[in-house]
């Protein structure tokens, strides 16, 4: 009978701030963990129009493993300046010092010092029982059957098989004291939602984003960026060549891969997303090897 | 998509489904389709997942083995059964579609209730050579009971059946009949062949007496919402916004989720249950103000007067003849692990309100086979009743047949914290 119809864009932004207003009425001390991507871009976003005109109730958490891009650092501490939020970055500085590195150790002992031990370090060290994470139920299986609120036990690890059922949109924010929750605001969101939102709203992201020639090497089917600093990371035989290239997500340098791709604009992105083949996951390697996300997030990996 | 679909998906509306069926009806195949014919399902994710290692390219959905797609967890993979609502995504030029899949098994009704708790329309599958089962019946009573507005029955392997019209007319009758008796309305069913795709997302030339739209046409022009918009306004706060800056020294706002209804500025509110009123002074938005706004949209009110709101009030149009409730009666879902038991307390949590409640009587149980109504002194897991129950304090609620947010709520064990019941007031 009436025109008052939601787009799903709308209808997805207007879920996600109803969940991240739930989390801030019903815990003590949330924070929002903050990756530098598109998808923490996003989240951050919608967390700014919750609570609009206010300010952001809570700080943003980055879990920095020192080998991010320096395109995202700098991206990082100009974005936040720009947009007055107070951003906390924690490293798990012992295991940094010892030289942890995928190359020696393996990715997944890499990313279990580096991101989740530093994440539950610094989850504890801040007291928070709330922990908003910009994970989506379409970029992996096991995600696919994540609550918005998932509990975490006292050891910040996760119990696939008792999780608690979500009804309507009423989610059960009770915890007992030392257990905390990683909420997933954006969980209803697939990657061309991401990339169409950050479209229509002008969203600022990493202009690694963005195809450019960049000096990248190829190692099978991946293309790893190379940066001067890495030179001792290059395998034997391997050589940087100029390619035009961008990325779909954005981890840390020594293990995620650029695509081939001419797409130098937001709409060349959009038109590119539409027509993938393959999921945005491809190009991280911590998804491809015996450890999988879902043992990952068992442990506390987000 | 082409670069016109691309524009479109700016325009495109969101449906909630939900995906219910026996073992082996069909449905992993049916969804492993639905993915692939709209190219939700990623080829490297299909690659991870295909029968024969090694080729490059996926001919057809029967290559691939669907079950691994949906299948998520390892401990599903070991055992060989689906555990847990999945949720996937999908989209064509006009919709995009959010489906619950739920897995069939009845232990699992609870993750049943869960999925058609948000669905605004459901797939049910019936295989063709056996029909109407028990466990069809159960998800459709359940179906019902969550008030999912569209059902949608596959009737599936119809290639199984020689595409037999008067096999689907049968099945058809059955599921009307039942359906009318459980006052369930809007059915459509649907042969098809989900193995090889006829009626899916194209009609094949095999069932040339069936002139209903294919299953996706019929995804793509079912209305979303129902009719939410003529509803009443709802407005359960959830925060009270002060900034408390040199700016803004006195501005609060109440911040919410239209769950039905509209709002305009200069509309008359009152706030339940304290029965204070006052007009819309502003619709604050961080885009801009609105004159209106309408569910669901997640706004910020301010309010002429200052009248006393807090985390948990409803707002509603002033005069709407509405009186919150301390008592209700509800259909239960117990979906927790110890049974439901009459006089312990409970936390309910009802929009944005979580208080005390006690189970005062458990009026009967249904039986999910007879639909018999069974007296009870308890609920156990998986079993559906009605209950009185009694709140500390007086709520605003709606029943949920009139509306699906203000009329249900979930009750958490007070000791566990876990979720427990699933309740839609009568
Ligand atoms: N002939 C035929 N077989 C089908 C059809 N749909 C599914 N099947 C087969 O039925 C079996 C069970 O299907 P599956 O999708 O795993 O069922 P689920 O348990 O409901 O998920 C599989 O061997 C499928 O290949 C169909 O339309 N025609």
């Amino acid at each position: 009978m009436s025109e008052h119809k939601l787009t799903q864009l709308k209808a997805l932004e207007a879920e996600s701030i109803h969940i991240i207003r739930e989390v801030v009425a019903e815990f003590r001390n949330p924070v929002m963990l903050y990756s530098v991507g598109k998808d923490s871009s996003v989240l951050l976003h919608l967390a700014r129009k919750a609570f609009y005109p206010s300010p952001l109730p809570f700080p943003l958490l980055h879990v920095d493993t020192g080998y991010k891009f320096k395109e995202m650092y700098e991206f990082r501490d100009n974005y936040c300046k720009e947009v007055g939020v107070d951003l906390i970055v924690r490293r798990n500085e012992g295991a940094i010092a010892k030289g942890m590195n995928p190359k020696e150790f393996g990715v997944a002992r890499c990313c279990g010092a580096l991101k989740t031990q530093a994440l539950l370090d610094a989850l504890e060290e801040g007291g928070y029982d709330a922990a908003f994470g910009g994970a989506r139920r379409d970029e992996e299986r096991s995600r696919a059957k994540e609550r918005v609120f998932s509990m975490r036990d006292e050891f910040g690890q996760w119990d696939p098989k008792n999780q608690r059922p979500e009804l309507w949109n009423i989610y059960n924010g009770r915890i007992h004291e030392g257990e905390s929750v990683r909420v997933f605001p954006i969980s209803n969101w697939t990657e061309m939602d991401v990339w169409l939102y950050i479209r229509e709203e002008n969203i600022p992201i990493v202009p690694l984003y963005f195809a450019k020639e960049r000096p990248m090497v190829e190692r099978g089917e991946m293309l790893i960026p190379y940066y001067e600093e890495n030179k001792g990371q290059l395998l034997e035989g391997e050589e940087p060549t100029m390619v035009m290239s961008r990325f779909r997500t954005l981890g840390c340098s020594p293990c995620t891969g650029a695509v081939r791709s001419s797409a130098a604009t937001m709409d060349e992105i959009v038109a590119e997303a539409a027509a993938a083949r393959r999921s945005e996951r491809e190009t991280r390697i911590i998804d491809h090897g015996a450890n999988t996300m879902e043992d990952k997030k068992k442990e506390g990996y987000f | 998509m082409t670069e016109l679909n691309i524009k479109l998906t700016k325009e495109i509306e969101l449906l909630r489904l939900v995906t219910v069926g026996s073992v082996d009806d069909g449905k992993s195949t049916l969804i492993g389709r639905l993915l692939v014919d709209t190219k939700g399902a990623f080829e490297d994710q299909l690659l991870a997942v295909r029968k024969k290692k090694g080729e490059q390219e996926i001919a057809s959905a029967a290559e691939i083995d669907l079950a691994m797609l949906t299948d998520g967890l390892s401990a599903e993979r070991e055992q060989g059964i689906t555990i847990d609502v999945a949720y996937r995504y999908f989209a064509t030029p006009k919709r995009k579609f959010i489906m619950a899949d739920c897995p069939g098994h009845e232990q699992y009704t609870r993750n049943m209730v869960t999925g058609a708790s948000t669905a605004s329309a459901a797939i049910i599958l019936i295989d063709a050579r056996s029909g109407v089962m028990p466990q069809t019946r159960r998800h459709t009573h359940i179906l019902g009971l969550l008030g999912v507005p569209h059902l949608v029955v596959a009737i599936n392997k119809m290639d199984l059946v020689d595409f037999d019209q008067t096999i689907f007319e049968k099945i058809r009758q059955d599921m009307a009949d039942y359906c009318t008796r459980q006052g369930i309305r809007d059915l459509i069913c649907i042969p098809m062949s989900a193995l090889d795709g006829d009626m899916v997302a194209v009609r094949g030339d095999r069932m040339p007496w069936y002139e209903g739209e294919t299953l996706l046409e019929t995804l793509e022009s079912l209305p979303v919402l129902g009719d939410i918009d003529d509803q009443p306004f709802r407005f359960p706060v959830q925060l009270v916004n002060r900034p408390q800056t040199k700016e803004l020294p006195d501005y609060r706002g109440f911040m919410g989720t239209i769950v039905s209804g509209t709002v305009r500025v200069g509309d008359s509110l009152t706030a339940l249950p304290s029965g204070k009123s006052s007009t819309v002074k502003e619709i604050v938005t961080f885009d801009g103000s609105l004159n209106e706004a309408f569910s669901p949209q997640s706004i910020t009110i301010t309010l002429s007067d200052e009248i006393d709101i807090s985390r948990g009030d409803m707002l509603v149009h002033t005069d709407s003849g509405v009186e919150p409730r301390k008592e209700i009666t509800a259909n239960i879902c117990w979906i927790g692990s110890e049974p439901l038991e009459p006089k312990k307390k409970y936390w309910i949590k009802h929009t944005t309100n979580t208080l005390k409640a006690m189970v005062t009587e458990i009026d009967f149980r249904t039986d999910i086979h007879s639909l018999q109504h069974d007296s009870a002194d308890q609920l156990t897991m998986n079993e559906i009743g009605q209950v009185q129950l009694k709140l500390l304090k007086p709520v605003y609620a709606d029943n949920y047949a009139d509306n699906r947010s203000t009329g249900s709520f979930i009750l958490i064990d007070s000791f566990t914290n876990n979720t427990v019941g699933a309740g839609m007031i009568i």
